[in-house]
């Protein structure tokens, strides 16, 4: 499998990547770790005439957590977020979920920008950063701009960024409370056949604040504002966490696939988020 | 066709220089210019871990980085770990516990293997299947692998005592 003859480009600072993205309009790609793309080149799914490979951006990298904010850039891998101490203290379900992705291998190369940007509804970092609350930086001929998660996919590989930007970060507040990132797949390496990201915290024995976002359930992520409401102010007991279940279900649209029936997804749905509310509670 | 680049590789420990075509993998390039073989290509997908290989310290399937990514950097393959008469101790551990039996997968198996032992030289026998998740073989069953693996990693570690 030879993809289609390119042009490759390494630039070296945000500023000639964004050049290029101008001068070669809709034939130009960025790249991070490739493992998406690539293989979609290989397959011809995708000709890229012009390759912008972003490894030799320094400020696209770096894990900074400055007081509660935490700062990753886009270029940061898989295994950098598997590594970061600074991580695992400040939004350690990163670390949780990261583990779950993939391989070693792939790891090593896959990005958290490539991650989200790519739009891919089987990716595991767009539901956990809407759970997150997480903002995404977005550089373009114009300047920067800052767009929430939650607001930044619109369909199966298509979100808010321009052709002509470039997310070149993304920042949360540091988590407080329990979390779990819990993962229904067949084998290593394949998406999701359902996911579930959950942050709760407990004041007095109840749950006082929520966030739940489900993972490759439809053709974007899903924040379920409502499957987080039914939890708060209860003590995440079995009947809660069944309301929770309930109300997610609502929320989530799958289709059938070769990971199952829409009835097997919407049951590893629940599965999943049940296992996270009780593991996140467990740790609040 | 694209104008070829100038690559400039560092693999085994030798400066390579060639013309290549961006899109050309650097699987192809390991095997079929620099006619080092060891590296398989068995899935073509990013799953199978045959063509794993080192780079700068990474492992990294070989068939799902462009060559042109990897100018700059420094490979290690199965043929960089030993010469025939000197095996690298996982390559003998292999042996001695029948941790492969057609072989395909066994240079991607092996090189995975010698980059775990170098992040963690005293895994416990789940760090080892985790962290040899990304490396598929269809004969053994892998408890031989898990167990070359970590015979290997006592006899490196008994190694490096004695040296010390």
């Amino acid at each position: 499998m030879i993809p289609a003859a390119f042009d490759y480009y390494r630039p070296d600072t945000i500023q000639d990547a964004l050049a290029l993205l101008q001068t070669h309009g809709d034939d130009a790609r960025v790249m991070a770790g490739g493992h998406s793309l690539i293989p979609m080149m290989k397959l011809r799914m995708a000709e890229v005439p012009h390759l912008i490979d972003l490894q030799a951006i320094a400020d696209l990298r770096g894990i900074t957590v400055d007081g509660a904010t935490v700062r990753i850039g886009a270029m940061v891998t898989q295994h950098d977020i598997i590594q970061s101490a600074d991580l695992a203290r400040a939004a350690p379900i990163l670390r949780e979920a990261a583990l779950q992705i993939a391989d070693p291998q792939v790891r090593y190369m896959g990005t958290l920008g490539g991650n989200v940007a790519n739009g891919d509804p089987g990716n595991d970092m767009p539901g956990l950063m809407q759970c997150l609350g997480a903002e995404f930086i977005l550089t373009g001929p114009d300047g920067t701009r800052t767009i929430a998660a939650r607001e930044f996919f619109e369909a199966a590989y298509m979100t808010a960024r321009a052709e002509d930007e470039i997310l070149t970060a993304v920042t949360f507040a540091a988590m407080t409370g329990g979390y779990a990132y819990e993962k229904q797949k067949r084998k290593i390496g394949d998406y999701a056949t359902a996911a579930a990201a959950v942050l709760l915290t407990k004041e007095g024995g109840r749950c006082a604040t929520a966030s739940i976002a489900m993972t490759n359930l439809s053709d974007v992520p899903v924040w379920s504002q409502a499957a987080a409401e039914t939890l708060v102010g209860t003590d995440c007991n079995p009947d809660a966490i069944k309301a929770a279940m309930a109300a997610m279900d609502g929320d989530i649209d799958p289709g059938a696939d070769n990971r199952g029936p829409v009835a097997f997804k919407r049951h590893a749905a629940g599965i999943v988020l049940s296992r996270a509310i009780a593991r996140a509670w467990s740790r609040a | 066709m694209s104008k070829k680049m100038q690559i400039t590789l560092t693999v085994n420990g030798e400066v390579q220089e060639l013309l290549a075509e961006p899109r050309e993998l650097l699987i192809h390039v390991l095997r079929e210019r620099l006619n080092l073989t060891g590296a398989h290509i068995g899935c073509e997908t990013s799953h199978c871990g045959a063509c794993t290989v080192t780079m700068d310290g990474k492992s990294v399937k070989s068939c799902t980085v462009f060559a042109a990514q990897a100018n700059g950097a420094s490979i290690t393959t199965i043929e960089g770990l030993s010469t025939p008469d000197n095996l690298h101790v996982l390559q003998n551990a292999f042996r001695e516990h029948h941790g492969l039996q057609c072989g395909f997968c066994t240079p991607g198996m092996i090189t995975r293997a010698a980059q775990l032992l170098a992040d963690n030289p005293t895994p416990t026998e789940e760090e080892v299947r985790f962290g040899m998740a990304g490396n598929l073989c269809r004969c053994t069953g892998y408890q031989n692998i898990v167990t070359s693996v970590l015979a290997a990693a006592t006899e490196m570690s008994a190694a490096r005592e004695a040296a010390e």
